[in-house]
């Protein structure tokens, strides 16, 4: 029987092979249907405990992976920040340890600081899945952006895909530039100088183009991929005035109509209206938004699954 | 009380000797050099050198003790016996203690614990400003009468040029070096790693060379225009290295050293966020890392310093970005030496010594150390350069275990440190 992953935890796309990356997005693909049942319910993981440590606020990922877990039959628990020992003085090292020690098959865990999941799975027993820490990766969230992509585009290789904004700062987009160009497809990057550096383009071997603004990125482009910018980057003068952003960085129609005629629009949530994109953009046609929320329970099935000792699908 | 180091093979840069020669030694001092036909006093005790290298105790610029204040992390003691273990007779303690060594009182106070555990020679680093906050002067001319032998604000550089200007001007009166951690912390602040690719791929906050290179430039015009004498702390970046070059090639009074992990790692080894590959500065990338080399070769780095940062266990098992800066050097300097340099050909055993113990000696101008002509203190440093050995955390006599060289092998080690006349360490 193949090995799922190179290892059985999912850290980052870094580590993974394009093989690899197409065999959790096949897998993703036949637990889809499951989310469109009645009965939302298979026995898949029944018997299995999944942890999901969440050091950082979430929405969206905690509750997609906590669906994704009991639609699956495992047995769900939530830790988030507010109950966390780490408050109280314990070591980063002594937390992992003694979740480990109650025996849980798998532990998605959310940090603020890059590199907790490669750290938590050198003492762990259990899989370690990086639901997104500090600016490093969010594995998941460029595995779902692909299979919307997939599903629109029906491929990736030689798709030009734009990511635009806080580059620097984005886990997504780390994770996003990785899987793609692994993939096959062209990417480039855009948003100030300050918060895209030209050393970006030594991130991966081939494939990536820093361009000089959002124009250049978006001409001719199949997918726009939009980064939410943060307020609190203004403060540490990356740019001036998020009204300046938004004129020089947000995403137009007129910007978008650069793009192909049938480019598509994804942006990871949570969006900010009238700054990084237009109202009008975010809810148009083109705009794939909730489609990427909705194949997020898929992919995440497929992680926990393949995590958990399962089989990869292929095609 | 006599000891003869016999049958050993002689390097003192200061002596001008790099020969088969045996050296005599009483009440803790070198009373003469024998050829080794010539006949010893019989009441001599023998230390049989046959194969090694007798040099010139090794004196370290750079490492933090921790006491007063941290003793968890390391103490006077524990820090001296790892020294003689790595070989070295002679450390220079950084003033970042708790609290601050800015007064004569703490620096005494050094001083006697070391001589309490009676293993290596411990010359306190003194503060520069009081707290080391940058604002005020210490006390650096009773802090010398007590024992110091220079002067640095360490981790916490003075931020201001002038309070700057004005230590160098006061410093040189008492013929006190000022050291300086090179970094403008406007420049790396929030940073835990080098700035570039590799950061950018782990979504680490980088600390750009120009942090370093900008201290060091301020600090060389500083020197210029004072006439005192700067010191570059683990010096790790291209042009901070070109900086140093310039200025001594133009006469200034600048010296250098550098880390045996500056001179051994790149950024690579913080893929894996193993907190002990997080020090400052920070492991540079490759091209920073061959201008290093090309500064060892060409004199322009003065020093091999340890920059020993002992931090507890507990301290290092955190997120990456929240861990304490530093590892512990004291052990694994000489091996390093050996692997990186020695054997890769950067340098010979001749240089191995200068950079060591003969340039450390003048840089902090300790008198009668760095050498082992007659009358010289009796500190030794004996290796044997094709010793094969394991080094490893659990074996430390430090107490702290914070080194990324766990299990690393090194050819050439130390054999043998004598102290002041007395075998402080033999293997």
């Amino acid at each position: 029987m193949e090995k799922p992953f190179k290892r059985r935890d999912l850290l980052g796309i870094r580590d993974l092979s394009a093989e690899e990356i197409k065999g959790i997005l096949d897998t993703a693909e036949n637990f889809r249907e499951i989310n469109a049942r009645e009965i939302k319910k298979v026995p898949t993981l029944r018997g299995k405990t999944v942890i999901n440590l969440f050091f950082e606020n979430s929405t969206r990922t905690r509750t997609s992976f906590e669906l994704a877990a009991k639609r699956l039959s495992a047995d769900a628990v939530n830790i988030s920040i507010s109950s966390s020992s780490v408050a109280k003085g314990e070591t980063l090292i002594d937390t992992a340890l003694n979740l480990d020690a109650m025996s849980p098959d798998c532990i998605v865990v959310r940090h603020g600081s890059a590199g907790v999941p490669h750290q938590l799975a050198k003492v762990s027993k259990a899989a370690i899945i990086n639901a997104g820490d500090g600016t490093n990766e969010h594995p998941t969230q460029a595995l779902l952006d692909a299979m919307t992509i997939r599903e629109h585009k029906k491929k990736i290789a030689d798709l030009e895909v734009a990511i635009v904004g806080d580059i620097l700062h984005s886990r997504v987009a780390r994770s996003n530039i990785q899987l793609l160009t692994k993939l096959g497809a062209r990417v480039r990057v855009a948003g100030p100088k300050t918060l895209v550096p030209d050393d970006f383009q030594y991130l991966v071997e081939k494939d990536l183009i820093v361009c000089k603004n959002i124009e250049e990125a978006i001409e001719g482009t199949d997918v726009v991929m939009i980064l939410r910018i943060q307020k609190e980057r203004q403060d540490s003068a990356y740019f001036p005035t998020l009204r300046e952003y938004s004129i020089h960085y947000g995403l137009t129609h007129e910007r978008l109509n650069l793009a192909k005629e049938d480019a598509i629009v994804l942006h990871p949530g949570p969006m900010n209206r009238g700054i990084e994109i237009a109202s009008d953009v975010a809810d148009s046609s083109r705009s794939l938004i909730l489609d990427q929320v909705k194949y997020g329970v898929a992919v995440r099935m497929a992680v926990l699954y393949l995590a958990t000792g399962g089989t990869a699908s292929s095609e | 009380m006599k000891l003869l180091i016999a049958n050993g093979h002689l390097i003192d840069p200061i002596g001008k000797e790099n020969t088969g020669m045996n050296v005599l030694i009483e009440d803790g001092k070198v009373s003469a050099w024998l050829r080794q036909d010539e006949k010893a006093p019989e009441d001599a005790e023998v230390f049989d050198a046959s194969g090694l290298l007798v040099a010139p105790g090794f004196i370290d610029l750079h490492v933090h003790l921790r006491e007063p204040g941290q003793e968890h992390k390391e103490t006077i003691a524990s820090g001296a016996a790892a020294a003689v273990a790595g070989g070295w007779t002679s450390v220079c303690p950084m003033p970042n203690t708790n609290p601050i060594n800015d007064n004569a009182a703490i620096t005494r106070y050094m001083i006697e614990q070391a001589e309490h555990a009676g293993l290596a020679n411990v010359f306190p680093i003194g503060a520069i400003t009081k707290s080391s906050d940058g604002k005020e002067l210490a006390e650096m001319g009773e802090m010398k009468a007590a024992g110091a032998v220079a002067v640095s604000d360490d981790g916490r550089p003075v931020p201001n040029a002038g309070m700057m200007r004005r230590a160098m001007e006061y410093a040189k009166d008492f013929d006190l070096p000022v050291i300086d951690h090179c970094e403008d912390k406007s420049l790396s602040s929030g940073g835990v790693m080098h700035e570039g690719k590799i950061s950018l791929l782990l979504g680490l906050k980088g600390m750009p060379a120009l942090a370093e290179e900008v201290d060091a430039v301020r600090d060389i015009l500083l020197a210029k225009e004072t006439g005192a004498h700067i010191h570059i702390a683990h010096v790790s970046t291209k042009g901070a290295i070109e900086a140093v070059r310039r200025a001594k090639n133009e006469g200034i009074n600048v010296t250098c050293e550098v880390t045996p992990h500056h001179f051994t790692l790149t950024d690579k080894a913080v893929e894996g966020y193993d907190t002990n590959t997080k020090m400052a500065p920070p492991l540079r990338s490759e091209e920073h890392l061959e201008a290093i080399l090309e500064g060892i070769k060409d004199g322009t780095i003065d020093a091999i310093a340890t920059d020993h940062a002992p931090h507890h266990s507990d301290e290092k098992a955190l997120e990456y970005d929240r861990a304490p800066f530093g590892i512990t050097g004291l052990e694994t300097a000489i091996g390093l030496a050996f692997n990186e340099l020695v054997h890769k050909g950067i340098i010979d055993l001749q240089k191995l010594v200068q950079l060591c113990s003969s340039n450390p000696a003048k840089i902090f101008k300790l008198k009668d150390r760095g050498t082992l002509t007659a009358g010289s203190i009796a500190d030794v440093t004996i290796i044997d350069p094709e010793l094969e050995w394991t080094y490893r955390n659990a074996d430390s006599r430090s107490k702290s275990k914070n080194s990324p060289f766990d299990g690393w092998k090194f050819t050439g080690g130390v054999v043998a440190t004598i102290a002041g006349g007395r075998i402080v360490y033999r293997r």
